[in-house]
């Protein structure tokens, strides 16, 4: 004990008279540690605390606070009482004092046993005996934080302070200016609004004392280690002055005031805060400056200088106007949403009428914003415009004016929307339902295409309108949309039409049922009579249109399992009908049918009746057909199926893939069952039309070099390699063997290639273990063997299978993905395959369509292409440094192929070391590369590194030539590229602007439009470089 | 050149046309499948040149486009022929600003078309009180020449041909 107090009076002394700071962290590990107590270092301090020179009082109340604050949590209530009792009276002395002493009573803020009372008579004491303005910088942070310290846990006693809590606080901060402080100062401020401290007398002083640092300007320095923003400061300061309607008589003609100012981001300020604000006011808070913020407001839209401050000013007449719409009436009160509203009506309506239609978007836009604030406002607003509009749109002729109208009836449509609450209120459009319809339909047929597209549109908002349309304004929408779908040649009119079909018809399935899908059946089927040669072309034209028209209407409108059980059956019959010749349909349309039947599955909801259709209908449909197909054989050309063609194929492949991954996973399982004993055992028992022979083997080698029936392994990878992975595909081992043997030996490059996908589909979702590692390893060896012999003629084969297993095991980073890529590496320098393995590195990193991706539920890992890149891009360098000249290309091609396909913020970080590299690929003569290498270099001159800016003369020297180049897009993007380089520090590039602009002077005569463009806009920032006004 | 040095440049004077007619921003030209095709030739038409010219009022903060001050039926261009010409309209009969805007107009077009091209740039007849003498100035390739020698003239004319920032 002797020892212990020995050793404190050391500590003591060292820390007081020696100066020594680190003695205060071993003071407080003592008391932390029980070695003594806090009141043995108070009595130890003593002699200190007494002294008669300031700065020793000074230094002994600092080793105090400090120890404090390690040591608060472990005070009892009556140490805390007799501590504060000294603080408190400390606040009195010197002011060298005070900093310690702020320092050692944030720390009792902090503690659970704060005594009663103790709180109030602390700020008491503080707010009389300091003033906060004149102390640093951190001391003031201490007084902040000692304020939320004190407001987290002894809010009750605070509050019983009443308002002179708030003119302490205000007295506090007043005049504060630093960032870091007005952060916390803010925080205080918002706990006193938020949490209902009373303000009493002391509001106007508490809005003066923060509202005056609004707008906030500030920019933080560069560097700043404590980054801090302006966003921040800006929502803090808003959280504050929004925060109560105490605040709206003094916040409002601010808002006003500032509305005014020349400065964009304190307009936007003000708008954003005005929305914030009104979110709590009642009309009364409002009424007396309605005028003034309207006439702003008004201004801001009428003459916007940006589109940021229009939608800011848009919101905040929402804001406002729901605000209004909000409030409980007294009865001898005027209705203020009416005055408002008839405010925005006398100076916007009359623009909507003006025969020029001058400002009449500004003015229909004010009013739009006000409408969607509530179905009351609304009512008000359709009721006074609408039948102006209406008018308007029928006065007029000339087709541009109706169909800006028409687009205004549009946008008033589309803002009621988003206002009507409940389900069972009556449209607000009821009233004009009949006149708006009349709008609509005989815009439909007008012969204007845009002013086609936007009744499209319109008709489709009016649709969503519960409760609007009767059912015979549906059957005449269903007519004339069908009348364009059948008839309008122009393709943005039937993009429009095709999807407004799709929104009606998901809203009213049985008009569509009933009307349109037997009639575009009929059409689509209809063949003219005479088939003779003497056939128009034209007309043959103008029929395939219709049916691509009618074939994308059904897709877009199936979404409902009531029209799917239609739509379908349709298309199947396509593909039926184009098999057996019944009806002439040409591959270009086949595969349309499989590109709708595909949009159904991708769109459909998942439901059990439409997962049966898919797996029970139409799949086995499409292998029947497929097989039919297939077992006719190549034949004589000129009757064979064009269900035989691999584009016809590759379409069906993502119908079938599609259904597995996403519709039913148990339907899908049975399926995958019903696929793999099609494909290994011949079973067809499941397909419709049955009459197959006996004996089928789809992946046995055919006779001959028949490919007919080996192609159709591309169906089996749709199925299997797209469950997700809770379903368990059956006959794995032989499955697997047998697509080997096929990948490794077919000569068809459709069927090697697809068996090779399957193959890898597979691998990529089995389980780990020795089983797959095994796998793994014959497969090397065998494609290795092949690889290796020179003289094979099976080494294509070989590589694709080699590179398809690799992509599967790169992307779940299997571990024996390296054995591959070292392969691959070594493949660059051979003499066939190198440019192969360089496309290769394509594959790897990009994502496949089919198979291998996320929607097939395939194992991939995130950043897989990065880890690739990471791993392999050294060896790359080494091994273009090391190959032979001829060879080189391979490499840089293969380097671009990585790249490119890397994220742009690693390509970013990662580009400066391989520059030297790219650069040499800028001059390699494969366009391919070029552009790959122009789309990495693109990102990266954006914020150009040092080491770039050090090669400028080789970087604009091999840039300046692309721009000639045979392939407009080695053209756009070099041009690009040098647009970028112009916006390089000016010093560094104004040495090469005459060089140049004489060069850019040629692309401005290209062939090509989109390639003029990009010179043109290059050549502009060129010409403005180092040129007065300029840059 | 006497006009365009008169033209009070010093930023902050009193708008001469502070509310103008705002007009609907055309869309972006849209992109059909022979743009995208290697070897058709795209001849330059209206529409190219119109886009051309989408710069700054040095007045307001907005596109010619959006003032009206350039329509695409007054850009006539033909390609074969090589020859442009542009009609525009001043926002007021009175605008001082008139020769500054066809100046920036015709050095817009010097910079962005091929050489072969001959640029006549002239005032829509009939709206501006004193369209023959600008017509005029705008024709006389010297005195273009010489105007851009004129650093501060240049610097406007330069500022109306940044892209806007906003």
């Amino acid at each position: 004990m002797a020892a212990d107090s020995a050793l404190l009076l050391s500590l003591v002394e060292e820390y007081v008279s020696g100066l020594q700071d680190s003695k205060a962290k071993d003071t407080a590990k003592g008391v932390k540690d029980g070695q003594f107590t806090v009141l043995q270092l108070v009595e130890a301090l003593g002699l200190s605390l007494t002294s008669s020179q300031p700065h020793t009082r000074a230094r002994g109340v600092q080793l105090l606070s400090e120890v404090l604050q390690e040591c608060y949590g472990g005070l009892t209530e009556r140490e805390v009482e007799v501590l504060i009792a000294f603080y408190e009276n400390r606040l009195k002395d010197h002011y060298v004092i005070t900093p310690p002493v702020l320092q050692g009573l944030r720390a009792l803020t902090k503690c659970t046993v704060l005594p009663p009372g103790s709180a109030v008579s602390m700020l008491r004491s503080l707010f009389q005996d300091v003033h906060v303005q004149s102390l640093m910088l951190a001391e003031r942070a201490c007084v902040y934080h000692m304020l939320i310290n004190l407001m987290e846990t002894r809010e009750a006693e605070l509050k019983g302070l009443g308002a002179d809590f708030v003119f302490g606080f205000v007295q506090s901060m007043d005049g504060e200016r630093d960032p870091r402080n007005l952060l916390l100062a803010f925080q205080v401020a918002k706990n006193i609004i938020h949490r209902g401290y009373d303000l009493g007398k002391f509001t106007e002083e508490l809005f003066e004392v923060t509202s005056c640092y609004f707008p906030i300007n500030f920019t933080p320095p560069p560097n700043d280690p404590h980054s801090i923003t302006r966003e921040e400061l800006v929502q803090m300061l808003r959280d504050v002055l929004a925060g109560t309607p105490q605040f709206a008589e003094f916040l409002l003609p601010l808002i006003i005031e500032k509305l005014d100012s020349d400065v964009l981001s304190a307009k936007l300020d003000s708008l954003q805060t005005l929305t914030a604000c009104v979110s709590q006011y009642e009309h009364k808070d409002l009424a007396e400056f309605l005028e003034g913020l309207w006439v702003s407001l008004r201004r801001e839209v009428f003459q916007t200088s940006s589109e940021k401050i229009e939608s800011a000013g848009l919101a905040a007449l929402t804001a406002l106007t729901s605000c209004l719409s909000r409030s409980v009436l007294n009865s001898d009160s005027e209705d203020s949403l009416c005055t408002f509203l008839d405010l925005v009506l006398k100076d916007c309506r009359h623009h909507l009428c003006e025969p020029d239609l001058k400002l009449v978007w500004p003015s229909a836009k004010l009013l739009q914003a006000a409408c969607s604030a509530s179905s009351r406002a609304s009512h008000i607003i359709t009721s006074a415009v609408m039948p102006s509009l209406i008018e308007q749109y029928n006065s007029k002729t000339e087709c541009s004016h109706r169909r800006t109208l028409l687009e205004v009836v549009q946008r008033f449509i589309q803002s009621v929307k988003t206002c009507q609450s409940s389900e069972n209120e009556e449209s607000v459009f009821l009233a004009f339902r009949p006149s708006l319809c009349s709008m609509v339909f005989s815009a439909l047929t007008e012969t204007n295409a845009s002013l086609q597209i936007t009744a499209t549109s319109v008709l489709t908002s009016l649709a969503q309108q519960t409760g609007l349309l009767l059912d015979s304004d549906i059957e005449l929408a269903v007519d004339h949309l069908t009348r364009l779908l059948l008839t309008e040649e122009d393709n943005r009119v039937s993009l429009a039409v095709v999807e407004c079909v799709g929104a009606l018809a998901e809203l009213h399935p049985a008009a569509f049922i009933a009307k349109l899908i037997p009639r575009l059946k009929k059409e689509m089927f209809t063949e003219h009579m005479d088939q003779d040669n003497n056939r128009e072309a034209s007309e043959q034209q103008s029929l395939q249109a219709v049916r691509q028209r009618c074939m994308s209407a059904l897709a877009a409108m199936s979404t409902q399992p009531g029209v799917v059980q239609e739509s379908t059956p349709v298309l199947l019959e396509v593909l039926s009908s184009a098999h057996t010749g019944s009806v002439g349909f040409s591959v270009e349309e086949v595969v349309a049918a499989c590109h709708s039947l595909q949009r159904i599955a991708e769109q459909v909801q998942d439901t059990e009746e439409t997962g049966r259709c898919f797996h029970d209908v139409i799949i086995p449909r499409l292998l029947s057909l497929a097989l039919q197909a297939a077992l006719q054989g190549e034949g004589s050309s000129g009757c064979r199926s064009p269900l035989l063609e691999e584009v016809v194929l590759s379409a069906m492949v993502p119908v079938i893939s599609t259904s597995c991954s996403r519709l039913q996973p148990t339907l899908a399982g049975q399926t995958a069952l019903k696929a793999v004993s099609l494909f290994l055992d011949g079973d067809v028992s499941f397909l419709p039309d049955n009459s197959f022979p006996s004996h089928i083997g789809l992946l046995k080698k055919q006779q001959g070099d028949s490919w007919s029936q080996s192609q159709m392994v591309c169906l089996l990878m749709g199925c299997v390699c797209s469950l997700p992975r809770s379903v368990e595909v059956p006959q794995m081992d032989q499955l697997l063997s047998q697509l080997e043997e096929m990948s490794c030996t077919c000569s068809h490059p459709l069927s090697y290639t697809s068996a090779a996908k399957c193959f890898a589909g597979l691998v990529n979702k089995r389980a780990q273990g020795d089983s797959l590692d095994s796998l793994i390893q014959s497969t090397m060896k065998r494609v290795c063997s092949e690889l290796d012999s020179a003289s094979s003629s099976l080494r294509i084969q070989a590589f694709t299978h080699m590179i398809w297993v690799a992509k599967a095991l790169l992307l779940r980073y299997h571990p024996l993905f390296t054995a591959l890529t070292d392969k691959l590496f070594s493949l660059l320098d051979d003499a066939d395959l190198g440019p192969m393995a360089a496309d290769g590195f394509s594959l790897l990193m990009s994502d496949s369509p089919d198979v291998l991706n996320r929607g097939c539920h395939a194992d991939v890992r995130i950043m897989y292409r990065q880890r690739f890149f990471s791993e392999n891009s050294a060896k790359l360098v080494q091994g273009f440094n090391a190959a032979p000249q001829e060879k080189k290309p391979n490499y840089l091609k293969a380097l671009s192929n990585i790249v490119n396909k890397l994220p742009k913020q690693v390509q970013v970080t990662e580009l400066p070391a391989l520059l030297s590299l790219l650069l040499e690929a800028l001059s390699c003569p494969d366009r391919g590369v070029q552009l790959s290498t122009l789309s990495c270099l693109e990102p990266v001159l954006v914020d150009p590194p040092p080491a770039l800016i050090q090669q400028l003369e080789a970087l604009v020297g091999r840039l300046l030539p692309l721009t000639s180049s045979p392939s407009m897009n080695v053209r756009i993007a070099s041009l690009r590229c040098i647009h970028a380089v112009s916006l390089f520090p000016v010093h560094e590039v104004l040495p090469f602007r005459a060089r140049v602009l004489r060069a850019l002077a040629r692309p401005l005569d290209d062939k090509k439009r989109l390639v003029r463009i990009e010179a043109v806009q290059a050549r502009a920032e060129w010409f403005l470089l180092g040129s007065p006004g300029g840059r | 050149w006497v006009t365009f040095g008169g033209v009070n440049m010093s930023g902050g004077t009193r708008l001469e046309n502070a509310n103008p007619v705002i007009f609907q921003r055309s869309g972006e030209r849209l992109l059909t499948a022979t743009d995208e095709d290697e070897d058709v030739h795209d001849p330059i038409d209206d529409r190219e040149i119109f886009d051309i010219l989408s710069i700054n009022d040095p007045e307001h903060p907005l596109s010619l486009e959006e003032l009206n001050v350039v329509e695409q039926v007054r850009v006539k261009v033909s390609d074969a022929e090589s020859t442009v010409g542009i009609e525009f309209t001043p926002t007021i009969p009175h605008c001082s600003m008139a020769t500054l805007i066809g100046l920036s107009i015709k050095v817009k077009l010097l910079r962005s078309l091929p050489d072969r091209f001959k640029i006549d740039v002239h005032i829509t007849p009939g709206t501006h009180a004193s369209e023959e003498a600008v017509n005029k100035q705008l024709a006389d390739k010297e005195r273009v020449a010489a105007a851009l020698e004129n650093s501060s003239l240049l610097e406007v004319v330069n500022q109306c041909l940044s892209t806007r920032s906003i």
